[in-house]
């Protein structure tokens, strides 16, 4: 008896402390979605749930390309650095989980040096590199700096999922006939999966939420992305308050990255090693 | 089907071991191999190597004849079980057993031929559908003997196949191995640290040690002719008993007292210009209670007299331990074997003489036993080399 009200007690504790972190996390969420939801005169009512329901605000971001194409840019631009990133990732952490070869160290050290490196003092130096070489404001000027500090990333996290699977797997295969390209295809590559969406997800945010070299390194819509395009962000006249308009936008962009983490999450199965070995 | 040959097979690892030294094998086309040995004793080396996912640093590998040395695992064609079994645990049983298959762009319908044909012989018809993680340690093993199987390969190398399964699994395993074995006919390199499995199993036996190939050759005679006193402690269960002693005139003197070599024996210690100092090895299973012996034995035997210290009674048959006074010295070959085997595993190497006696015998613990034994059946030692004196092969 005394044992169940102790757990019980617990469990209290515990729920309560969820609720605090959640209701912490959400709100903010929650107040830029009710402010996309509320229509102009009512704005700045202070109220969390609207008194006047309107869906305009995402009417009005729709209608323009003010925001249209950003999203346009921030997804494919996104997309490309993560793809790269992930698969310059996965060949490094593969050398790194399994190979032994000189100046190894010095790489995961160096990866580690670029993933701390103050990203405000490359701007300068980028934006005029790029302009030089014809890439600012284009979406290669965004690609290869997301690209650069994806990877350490990327890197990082692949080589401790790399480190789980059990090669001697690869061994099987060879011995089952295949060649080593074979062995990683048809083997290592489908255990390897869930870290490569792990990491997948984890660049594509990197990427997707990135404002600085948006800002820096873009001054149209040929490349702005969204985070950066916000900032611009006008309203229909030059008066009008944009509040609205910036929180649907704001709702609108966190979409994609529910959809991946939602998407990928069932590939992400736990335990799908076991039962490789003995057991 | 092939034949193996390993020409002076040696094994370098990049950071200085020698794992492997100048072995030289040759194995019959349909041969069973057993390579036996203590653990880091270069077992599962000397398998890769054969396989090919270790390189050769030294020696050549032949395979049918030609020279393998080269050669990647998928062209040598020679399938292999693992001792973690290393299934596929995103494919179904039916698509790790058809894997090799598949690789090989074998058409579907004798894919599904050759993968229920296998699965039939292994009893996996009913889990065909499964996933490795679902099945019991046994199960994972057929799969694993399985996959090896479908392709009908040149070789099978097993790694200490059995050895994560329970006692009695094991025993039921052993049985199916050897019998698939001889159905299939295939040349097979096995390994295994248990020297039981290795007896029972081959047709020929490789113990080794340190990298170095101790004795090839039958169970049986590895038993009846151990080249020294390493095979002599590791082949046979209990272990051989080793007790020191002093050879003159044909007579050995030690704590089994007095006793008068054979001609035999005598000829082949001088043969091998024995030294005066000797340790001597005798089976358990060639003492007996002198009550159980008849008198013409009797005469031609030796005996000596002792306090039994422990008694089991297995119901067949009685092992009866003696603990003799003097402690066994002066031999770093047998300490070293002790420490190779642990210690437990060489109780004769203490000052402990392990007896088998018949279950009829009347011993009793902590009462004095006369037990006899067969001179002819003595081994004799050198303690320097290790090197077995009356070894007649
Ligand atoms: N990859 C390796 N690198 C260096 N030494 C190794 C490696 N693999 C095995 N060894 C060494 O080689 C010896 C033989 O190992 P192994 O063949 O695995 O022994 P066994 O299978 O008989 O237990 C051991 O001393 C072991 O430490
Ligand atoms: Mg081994």
């Amino acid at each position: 008896m005394a044992m169940q009200t102790a757990t019980a007690g617990r469990k209290a504790r515990w729920a309560l402390l969820d609720i605090i972190v959640v209701v912490y996390a959400l709100v903010p969420v929650l107040w830029i979605a009710s402010l996309s939801l509320k229509s102009k005169d009512t704005i700045a009512d202070g109220n969390f749930i609207p008194r006047e329901w309107t869906l305009q605000n995402y009417k009005d971001i729709f209608a323009t390309t003010e925001f249209i194409r950003p999203l346009f840019n921030s997804i494919g631009i996104a997309l490309i650095a993560t793809f790269v990133a992930v698969i310059l990732g996965m060949m490094a952490a593969y050398a790194v989980a399994r190979l032994e070869f000189p100046g190894k160290k010095l790489l995961v050290g160096v990866s580690l040096l670029i993933a701390m490196f103050p990203q405000i003092s490359l701007v300068t130096p980028l934006f005029n590199i790029e302009r030089e070489l014809g890439l600012f404001d284009t979406w290669p000027g965004l690609i290869l700096p997301y690209i650069t500090f994806a990877l350490p990333l990327a890197i990082y996290t692949l080589s401790s999922f790399f480190r789980e699977i059990p090669w001697e797997l690869e061994k099987a295969a060879k011995m089952d006939g295949a060649t080593p390209a074979q062995a990683f295809r048809k083997v290592i590559a489908p255990l390897a999966a869930p870290g490569v969406f792990t990491t997948a997800i984890l660049v594509f945010i990197l990427c997707w939420n990135d404002f600085l070299f948006a800002i820096s390194l873009t001054s149209t819509e040929a490349s702005r992305t969204v985070p950066a395009a916000l900032s611009f962000f006008t309203g229909a006249s030059q008066f009008e308050d944009p509040t609205g308009t910036i929180s649907a936008a704001a709702v609108v962009i966190t979409i994609p990255i529910i959809l991946f983490v939602l998407f990928f999450q069932r590939r992400i199965v736990a335990g799908l090693t076991s039962g490789a070995v003995k057991g | 089907m092939a034949e193996i040959v390993l020409d002076k097979v040696t094994k370098r690892y990049p950071d200085g071991a020698q794992a492997v030294s100048e072995m030289n094998i040759e194995i019959a086309d349909g041969e069973f191999i057993i390579l036996v040995g203590p653990s880091g004793c270069g077992k599962s080396t000397a398998l890769n190597m054969i396989a090919g996912l270790e390189d050769i640093s030294g020696g050549e590998l032949r395979i049918d004849g030609q020279r393998a040395n080269e050669k990647s695992p998928k062209d040598r064609d020679i399938a292999m079980v693992f001792q973690s079994y290393a299934l596929y645990p995103h494919m179904s049983v039916r698509e790790n057993m058809a894997f090799p298959l598949r690789l090989a762009k074998v058409d579907d319908a004798t894919v599904n031929e050759k993968v229920e044909e296998a699965a039939q012989i292994l009893d996996l018809n009913q889990h065909l559908d499964r996933r490795p993680a679902n099945l019991s340690g046994g199960q994972r093993q057929r799969v694993a003997m399985g996959r090896a199987i479908v392709r009908s390969p040149k070789a099978f190398l097993m790694d200490e196949p059995l050895s994560n399964l329970d006692a009695k699994l094991r025993g039921q395993m052993r049985t199916s191995v050897s019998k698939l074995q001889k159905q299939l006919a295939v040349t097979t390199v096995y390994v295994t640290h248990d020297q039981t499995e290795a007896m029972t199993l081959g047709d020929r036996v490789v113990v080794l040690r340190g990298g170095h190939v101790q004795q090839i050759g039958s169970p049986q005679f590895l038993y009846e002719q151990p080249a020294n006193l390493f095979v002599a402690g590791f082949i046979g269960s209990p272990s051989m008993n080793f007790v020191p002693g002093t050879l003159e005139d044909g007579v050995l003197k030690s704590v089994l007292g007095t006793t008068v070599l054979t001609d035999r024996v005598r000829r082949l210690v001088e043969a091998a210009g024995g030294p005066r100092e000797v340790i001597a090895g005798i089976r358990p299973e060639h003492f007996e209670d002198v009550s159980l012996v008849d008198e013409k034995h009797r005469e031609a035997g030796a005996t000596f007299r002792s306090t039994v210290d422990v008694l089991e009674s297995m119901g067949a048959e009685k092992y009866a331990y003696f603990s003799l006074d003097e402690q066994l010295t002066g031999s770093e070959e047998l300490a070293e074997l002790a420490a190779d085997a642990g210690s437990a595993d060489v109780p004769g190497s203490g000052s402990t003489i392990v007896t088998r006696l018949d279950a009829a015998s009347a011993a009793a613990e902590g009462r004095e036993l006369e037990v006899w034994f067969d001179p002819e059946r003595l081994q004799l030692f050198d303690p320097k080399s290790g090197k077995n004196l009356t070894f007649d092969g």
